[in-house]
C-alpha cells in the first residue's frame, strides 16, 4: 500500500521557519480575541442599552458572525471591502475577519453569563443599601467573569485555529501560510502537514493549560 | 418606629395586601404568621423599598419609604433584611460578605470594615469560620452569615422573612437561637415566620395575615390562648 | 435593483454551490453522528482509564485545525494510492472531525442519566441493552439534541473549507464569480444570506427545544 517513502528530515529542517510562523499564529489570535473583546463588551452594552437602533446593530452583528462561516467574514474583510476601496492586507483581513467573529460569540457568551446570576444577588446587594452600579460592579460582574471565562477561552482556542484560514487569502507568514510556502517548494505535503498539526495541537493545549492554571488562581470559590 | 398606613399592593390582578395597618414601636418584635399567598412575605420588601406600593404610605421614622425624593440606599441602611434564600454571595469569603457593604456603602476603611465583621460574625458563632467559602458552609450558617451581613451596617430595624423556611429541621434551632439573641438584646424586628413556638416566646405582638388581610393581632397569650377570627382559628388548629 | 452584470445563470451557479454545501454536511453529520454514538457509548462503557487513547485521538480532531486536517486527509489518500475524489475524501475527514465533537456530546447526554435511574431499569430485570434502549437513548437524546443541532450548522460552515481541495461548494462558488464580476461585495452578501437561510431556522429550532426541554 504504501509505496511512498516518508522524508521527516526535511520537515524537520524547516522546523524553525515553522515555528516562526507559530508566533505570528499567536500574534493574530491574541490580538483578534483582545479586539473581540472590546468589542464584544460593546455590543453587549448596545444590547442592554434598550436603543432600538444600537440593539439591531448588535443583533445584526451577532447572527451573521454566529451564522455564517468564519472563512466567509475573513472574504469578507478580504473581498468585500473591496467595493468601497479599502483593500486590506491578508494580515489585516485575517485578524479584522477573526476578531469579527470573536465578538459575536463572545457577546452571546456575555448574554448567558449575565442570565446566569440570579437576580436575587442584585436584590441583597440593594437590600445592604447598594446604588444599582454598586451591585452590579461588586456582585454581579464578578460572578458573571468566572461563568465567562471558560468559553472564553474555548473562544482563544478556536480563534488560534481559525488563524490558519488566512492561507486562503495568501497569508504567508503563520504557521498554516509558512507550511504552505514550504509544501510548494517541496511537495512534501504530508510531511509539512502533519508537522504543523502537531505545533497546531501543542498550542492549543498548551493555551488551555494556561487557561486553567489561570481560572483556579482567579476563581478560588 | 415604623408605620404602615392602608398599604395595597397587587401583582398583575392579584391583589396581595389589601390595606394593611400596622405600627412597630422601637424595641418591639413582631411576628407575622399566616398560610403561604397571605401576604406577609411582600410586605417586608414593601417596608424595605424593594418593592414599590399601590397605595397607602410606609413610614420609618417619620421618613416615607416610597416617596420620590426618599433615598433608598440611605434608607436601607437603617433597615436590614435577611431573606428566605440567604443570599450569600458567592464569589467572597464570609469575611469579605459581610465587609463589601460597610465598605462601599458606608465608606468605612478596611481595618474598621473587618473589625465591625469580625465582632458580628463572632456573634452569630461564625467566628472561625471567616476566611471559608459560603458554598462550603451549611445552610444555618449561611443564614446566620447572611444575618451577620445585615447587621454589619449597624441598623435600626430588621426584617425577617421566612428565613428558616428554607433550612433542614436539624438546622433551623441554630438560626432561631441567634434571632432569640438579637430580641433579647432589644433589636426592633418584625419577623414573618412559620415557627410557631419561636413567636409565641419572642413576640411582643403577633400578627395573623389572610388573603392579604391583617386579620388579628395581639400579644402572643391571647393570639395563641383565645383566637377570635376563625380563619386563626382553623390555621392554628391545621398547624399543632 | 442596481447595476449589476449578475445573471440568472450565475445564481443557478450559487445555488448548484449551496446544494454542493448542504450534500457535504448530510453525509458527513450522517456518518460522523453514527461514529459518535459509537464512540460515546464505547467511552461511557470502557470509563475514563481505558478509553484515554481513543479520548486522545478525539481531542487531535478538535485542536488541529480542519484546513490541515483536510490537506492531510487529502496527502494521505493520495500516498496511500485510494484514488478518492476530493468530494470523498472531504466527507471522510468530516465526518470524523464531526464524530470527535459528537462523542463528547453523546457522552455527556449518557453521563447525564441518573445512575439510580438506570438501577431502577436493570431492577426491573431490563438487560443492558434495554435499559440503553428505552431508558438512555430517550433521556440522552433530550439533554443532547440542542447541542447536536449546533454541532450540525457548526459543520455546515465548516464545510466551506473544503473549497481548498476543489470542490465547488457555496463559498467557493462565490469566489469564482467574484473573480469574474468583479462585484465583491453584493456576490458576497448573496452568499451570506444563503449561508443565513440555512442555518437560522435550524439555530431557532435548537433554541426552541433547549427552552422547552429545560423546564420540565
Amino acid at each position: 500500500m504504501f509505496s511512498y517513502t516518508f522524508h521527516w528530515n526535511q520537515a524537520l529542517k524547516a522546523l524553525p521557519q515553522m515555528l516562526d510562523g507559530a508566533l505570528i499564529t499567536l500574534q493574530v489570535a491574541l490580538l483578534s480575541m483582545v479586539i473581540g473583546l472590546a468589542l464584544a463588551l460593546a455590543l453587549t452594552a448596545c444590547r442592554l442599552s434598550g436603543n432600538r437602533v444600537l440593539g439591531g446593530i448588535a443583533t445584526t452583528w451577532i447572527e451573521i458572525a454566529r451564522n455564517t462561516p468564519a472563512l466567509f467574514q475573513i472574504y469578507m474583510a478580504h473581498f468585500g471591502l473591496g467595493n468601497f476601496g479599502i483593500h486590506l492586507s491578508p494580515y489585516t483581513a485575517l485578524l479584522v475577519g477573526i476578531a469579527f467573529n470573536n465578538a459575536g460569540y463572545l457577546a452571546e457568551n456575555f448574554r448567558g453569563a449575565l442570565k446566569a446570576i440570579p437576580d436575587t444577588q442584585t436584590r441583597a446587594g440593594r437590600s445592604l443599601g447598594m446604588t444599582p452600579v454598586q451591585a452590579f460592579r461588586y456582585i454581579v460582574l464578578p460572578q458573571m467573569l468566572r461563568v465567562a471565562f471558560l468559553p472564553a477561552t474555548n473562544q482563544m482556542v478556536w480563534a488560534i485555529l481559525m488563524t490558519s484560514l488566512g492561507v486562503t487569502v495568501g497569508m504567508n507568514s503563520d504557521l498554516a501560510g509558512v507550511t504552505q510556502e514550504l509544501n510548494a517548494r517541496s511537495f512534501r505535503t504530508f510531511e509539512f502537514f502533519a508537522l504543523a498539526a502537531v505545533i497546531y495541537y501543542v498550542i492549543a493545549k498548551a493555551v488551555t493549560l494556561a487557561a486553567r492554571v489561570l481560572a483556579s488562581r482567579l476563581f478560588r470559590y | 418606629m415604623i408605620e404602615i398606613q392602608n398599604v395595597r399592593k397587587s401583582f398583575g390582578s392579584l391583589e396581595v395586601l389589601k390595606g394593611i395597618d400596622l405600627t412597630v414601636e422601637k424595641g418591639e418584635v413582631v411576628t407575622v404568621i399566616g398560610g403561604s399567598g397571605s401576604g406577609k412575605s411582600t410586605l417586608l420588601t414593601c417596608i424595605n423599598g424593594l418593592e414599590p406600593i399601590d397605595a397607602g404610605r410606609i413610614m420609618v421614622d417619620g421618613t416615607e419609604v416610597h416617596a420620590k425624593t426618599t433615598d433608598l440606599n440611605k434608607l436601607r441602611r437603617k433597615v436590614g433584611i435577611v431573606f428566605q434564600q440567604w443570599n450569600a454571595f458567592p464569589h467572597l469569603t464570609v469575611l469579605e460578605n459581610i465587609m463589601l457593604a460597610p465598605r462601599k456603602v458606608l465608606g468605612l476603611s478596611k481595618e474598621k470594615a473587618e473589625e465591625i465583621a469580625v465582632k458580628q460574625l463572632t456573634h452569630v458563632g461564625l467566628g472561625e469560620k471567616l476566611s471559608v467559602y459560603p458554598t462550603r458552609m451549611s445552610g444555618g450558617q449561611q443564614q446566620r452569615m447572611a444575618i451577620a451581613r445585615a447587621l454589619a451596617m449597624s441598623p435600626e430595624y430588621m426584617l425577617f422573612d421566612e428565613v428558616t423556611s428554607a433550612l433542614d429541621p436539624q438546622l433551623v434551632g441554630e438560626v432561631l437561637d441567634t434571632l432569640r439573641m438579637l430580641a433579647s438584646e432589644g433589636m426592633t424586628m418584625i419577623c414573618v415566620t412559620h415557627e410557631m413556638k419561636f413567636a409565641r416566646e419572642v413576640s411582643d405582638r403577633v400578627a395573623f395575615f389572610h388573603k392579604g388581610v391583617m386579620a388579628e393581632i395581639a400579644p402572643p397569650e391571647a393570639l395563641f390562648g383565645t383566637p377570635k377570627d376563625p380563619e386563626l382559628q382553623k390555621f392554628l388548629a391545621a398547624t399543632h | 435593483m442596481f447595476n449589476t452584470a449578475l445573471t440568472i445563470s450565475d445564481l443557478g451557479f450559487l445555488a448548484q454551490g449551496a446544494l454542493m454545501t448542504l450534500a457535504v454536511t448530510a453525509v458527513s453529520v450522517a456518518a460522523g453522528t453514527v461514529l459518535g454514538v459509537i464512540f460515546g457509548v464505547v467511552r461511557n462503557q470502557l470509563g475514563a482509564y481505558w478509553s484515554a487513547p481513543l479520548t486522545f485521538l478525539l481531542d487531535v480532531f478538535r485542536s488541529v485545525p480542519l484546513l490541515i486536517q483536510l490537506v492531510l486527509g487529502n496527502a494521505f489518500q493520495s500516498i496511500a494510492k485510494l484514488g478518492w475524489p476530493p468530494f470523498t475524501t472531504s466527507c471522510v475527514v468530516l465526518s470524523l472531525y464531526t464524530a470527535a465533537y459528537c462523542t463528547e456530546i453523546v457522552r455527556g447526554g449518557i453521563a447525564s442519566v441518573p445512575p439510580t435511574t438506570r438501577r431502577a431499569a436493570r431492577s426491573l430485570g431490563m438487560t443492558w441493552w434495554q435499559d440503553m434502549r428505552y431508558i438512555v437513548a430517550p433521556l440522552a437524546t433530550r439533554v443532547s439534541l440542542p447541542s447536536w443541532i449546533g454541532l450540525t450548522l457548526g459543520v455546515m460552515k465548516d464545510s466551506a473549507l473544503v473549497l481548498w481541495l476543489g470542490l465547488i461548494e457555496l463559498l467557493r462558488a462565490s469566489q469564482v464569480l467574484v473573480t469574474r464580476l468583479q462585484e465583491p461585495l453584493l456576490i458576497l452578501m448573496i452568499c451570506g444570506a444563503i449561508y443565513f437561510l440555512i442555518s437560522f431556522p435550524i439555530a431557532r429550532l435548537g433554541g426552541y427545544l433547549e427552552k422547552r426541554w429545560s423546564n420540565d
